[in-house]
């Protein structure tokens, strides 16, 4: 079992794992709930978790965190499985259930399967080593979280059929699987893509794994992209059936579909209609709800803006999985924080549009006229592809990818030889003698008569008997997980540290600065600043003009050319909180009362309520009774009212801290305090996002209290400080 | 090849179509082109199919990469991978694993040969 506190040991996860088989196949949708958090009713919410971080605000209703009824997808690519594995798990306990492994470049045109743990680029070269510690950290992982987890990968490129055995070996529980795929854009020939691809189809169907199609590549590689939607269909519709005629059920098909184009664009009157018509001409098959990755530059906020209005879309259309697209794709392989935020994206919009359909509808007779013409262009090509002689030849001729609006034709479509391309010419047919002795295998099979199963000719296939199945540990001495473990427990055994953004202890942080300059000269200025921090490494990874010549925003990473050493970490000190009925009885045993208010001129009330309300667990709830000043309060009269009531403690908020404000108002306190010879019998407490209980005390008070703190923080405070007062 | 949108004039067929009928025809049309691709599928085999093959019967990535490529060479891929190996192994009384092993290191093409006599296409 999994320790929250504690990371996941990579070495013990590697320990006999030769003998790991995962324990169950197949995918797990979300078990539905309906019911009320914090007197909250969800409609669209399924099973809450054992252990998760919910959103931002959720302090402020009682760290409650529903989760959607969609599952929700997080890619995962840091190219080490090592560094995977700690990033799934961040992302369970946020809230995803659906971890999709990019592969390593170049892995689809490896004609065979990869072994051992070397590291990719771009994503993981998926191997069974991989694939198996990978299960057997997420079997832990859901554990912790309280939720299945489903891992999945790509049955494509060359040797698509071997790694549908391998995942279904392996317990892996869902994989991209769509032959136009390799066709389009791994330039792999089509004849093998469709032979292999049925093959394939037929093994994941017995691990009962849900497929996802690869249709939103198109959408990625078009240059305008709303103009593939009719083609867009057709693809769609093909590796359906496709799969369907190769045995898979229609509820393990999944649809990868994107709203396909974003702002400036009046995005929402061309996607709707397209939403619509996929789920009217697909109906009985999955939709995974893919966000726009086509429209992602170097923004982190526009990403993030498109995919809430693409999960709008998913909830006024309806999908059963969310994807998550990290808004940093556009700049760098994606950071750990970045996964996290675009899982927070989507349940954040999921969760706030729980049950959006209950009052919005879309008007089905308006859009009509929009989703009839799609499914005509639709139409209108698939009869063209059925006159020019069939698929090979539409995609001899450039159907695909053309970025004319169908029947359009600009001439630019992506063209593949029938006998040509990557693996050409290496299809033979099945003779008549053809024989396969393993179970689940497509196609003409010439079994000898009266035997029950395929397998029994050889004594049971791996996937009737996976003691059969064969492991190969590593093949390169020079490039595995081990020596990358190595590496990094020197620095552990030494107690140092790096900040890291994908691997551990990468060193790489991010900058962020603004020049009262043009662009040109706030880049360059922005590289020195960073050069001058001693950083190495560097590279502009955004900018945003604020002005041609008032100002210029720019975002830095870099890496730092030294480690922490955490043994030597001042670490400030902890208050001790005391248990809830020994505060309790205290404030029985001696009613007092405390004044509060906001400092200075400073309107924020939010944090103070925080620690004086009851609902919100402050110190209220132990019997302290309060006088609530309110915002921008003087000083003197935060002190003066303390006085006239005979209250014991002065709790004063301090959010600003322009011009070191708060520093000066906390010292105010304090010296009016002793001019007014109350200083002695005054317990006085500030409290701030910027505050620190050692900052506090040099400025006078007896007490600082900063982000994160809870009512019975500063009562536990009070407590102590009393107790010693009366002594 | 470049062409206008002809949509107006192109479509004119299908405008009088319901919403059902015109779902009805996308799914006869994949369907059209489905088949042939399925039936192509159905009858013919690759080296990725067969290693799949050997796979599930239980050899490792690397000797069932070994034995495709030998028998792709010798142009005995029509009858199957794991026939071959299955039909070595009985004619020598030899566990399968254990021909599979053999036909990567030693020459027994011949022999293979031999066992299966001529049966062409399926």
């Amino acid at each position: 079992m999994l320790d929250p506190n504690k990371k996941i040991d990579i070495e013990e996860i590697l320990e006999n794992l030769e003998n790991y088989r995962p324990r169950r196949r197949g995918w797990t949708w979300r078990q539905p709930w309906k019911g009320k958090m914090d007197g909250y009713e969800y409609i669209q919410a399924s099973e809450p978790l054992k252990n998760s971080i919910s959103l931002p605000a959720a302090h402020y209703f009682d760290n409650i965190d529903p989760q959607p009824d969609l599952v929700i997808t997080s890619e995962i690519a840091s190219g080490r499985f090592e560094d995977d594995i700690r990033r799934m798990r961040m992302a369970a306990w946020h809230g995803a259930d659906h971890i999709m492994v990019i592969r390593t470049l170049g892995q689809s045109h490896i004609d065979g399967l990869m072994e051992g743990t070397p590291e990719g680029i771009g994503g993981i070269p998926i191997t069974r080593k991989q694939l198996r510690a990978t299960r057997k950290a997420l079997d832990m992982i859901e554990d912790e979280v309280g939720r299945s987890v489903n891992f999945h990968s790509y049955v494509s490129g060359v040797a698509g059929p071997e790694i549908a055995v391998l995942f279904a070996e392996e317990g892996v529980n869902g994989a991209h699987q769509d032959p136009q795929y390799n066709v389009l854009y791994r330039g792999i020939n089509p004849v093998r893509s469709f032979v292999d691809a049925a093959v394939a189809k037929k093994i994941m169907s017995w691990a009962d794994m849900l497929q996802i199609d690869g249709a939103h590549n198109a959408n990625a590689s078009a240059r305008v992209s709303w103009k593939i939607m009719p083609e867009l269909l057709v693809q769609h519709g093909i590796n359906c059936l496709y799969s369907v005629k190769s045995g898979m059920k229609k509820e393990n098909i999944a649809l990868s579909t994107v709203p396909p184009t974003a702002a400036p664009t009046p995005a929402m009157r061309i996607n709707l209609p397209y939403a619509v018509t996929v789920r009217e001409l697909f109906k009985g098959y999955r939709f995974r709800a893919q966000m726009n990755t086509k429209y992602i530059e170097s923004d982190l906020f526009d990403a993030t803006r498109m995919h809430m209005i693409d999960a709008f879309v998913t909830r006024l259309t309806g999908a059963h999985l969310q994807s998550t697209i990290t808004p940093d794709e556009g700049r760098n392989v994606p950071w750990h924080i970045n996964s996290i935020r675009g899982i927070e994206t989507a349940k954040h919009a999921l969760v706030a549009l729980d049950g959006l359909t209950e009052y919005v509808k879309i008007d089905k007779k308006k859009i009509n006229e929009k989703v009839r013409e799609l499914k005509m262009r639709a139409i209108l090509m698939l009869e063209e592809i059925i006159e020019v002689g069939g698929y090979f030849e539409a995609v001899e001729q450039g159907f695909f990818v053309d970025n004319g609006y169908y029947p359009e034709r600009i001439g630019d479509g992506i063209k593949r030889k029938k006998d040509g391309e990557i693996a050409g010419n290496t299809v033979v047919p099945r003779d008549k003698d053809y024989m396969a002795p393993v179970c689940e295998h497509f196609g003409y099979n010439n079994l000898p008569k009266g035997i029950k199963k395929p397998c029994d000719l050889v004594g049971g296939c791996t996937l009737c008997k996976p003691e059969k199945i064969k492991y190969i540990d590593e093949l390169d001495e020079t490039d595995n997980v081990s020596l990358r473990l190595k590496a990094d427990e020197e620095l552990n055994d030494k107690g140092l540290i790096k900040p890291e953004v994908e691997w551990s202890n990468d060193g790489t942080i991010q900058l962020d600065m603004t020049f009262a300059a043009n662009e040109e000269i706030a880049e360059v200025a922005a590289m020195e600043t960073a050069k001058r921090l001693g950083l190495t490494d560097m590279n502009v990874i955004h900018k945003t003009v604020l002005h041609p010549s008032e100002g210029t925003y720019v975002e830095i990473k870099g890496k730092i050319p030294f480690e922490i050493d955490t043994k030597n970490l001042k670490m400030p000190e902890k208050i001790d909180v005391l248990p809830d009925d020994e505060i309790t009885k205290f404030f029985k045993d001696h009613e007092i009362s405390v004044v509060a208010g906001t400092v200075g001129n400073d309107e924020h009330s939010v944090g103070m309520r925080e620690i004086l309300d009851i609902k919100h667990g402050g110190i209220e709830k132990y019997g302290i009774k309060y006088v609530y000043l309110g915002t921008s309060v003087p000083v003197e009269k935060l002190l003066d009212a303390a006085i006239e009531t005979n209250s014991v403690a002065v709790l004063a908020s301090m959010i600003i801290t322009h011009n070191d404000v708060h520093i000066h108002n906390m010292r105010k306190l304090s010296d009016l305090a002793i001019e007014k010879g109350a200083r002695d019998r005054l317990i006085l407490i500030a409290g701030g996002t910027q505050i620190t209980n050692d900052l506090a005390k040099s400025a006078g008070m007896d007490a600082g209290f900063g982000r994160g703190t809870h009512g019975t923080d500063v009562a536990s405070f009070l407590v102590k400080a009393l107790t010693k007062k009366l002594r | 090849m470049a062409r206008p949108d002809d949509f107006e004039e192109r479509s004119k067929h299908l405008k009088n179509l319901t919403d059902e009928e015109l779902d009805k025809r996308f799914w006869e049309l994949i369907e059209k082109i489905v088949d042939p691709l399925i039936d192509l599928a159905k009858t013919h085999t690759s080296p990725s199919i067969e290693r799949s093959v050997l796979l599930r019967m239980g050899f490792d990535s690397i000797t069932a990469k070994n034995i495709v490529d030998k028998i792709f060479e010798q142009k005995l891929l029509g009858k199957g991978a794991g026939n071959v190996v299955y039909k070595f192994a009985q004619a020598r009384q030899i566990d399968y694993l254990v021909a599979g092993e053999t036909l990567v290191k030693e020459d027994h093409w011949d022999e293979v040969r031999e066992l299966f006599g001529d049966g062409k296409n399926a």
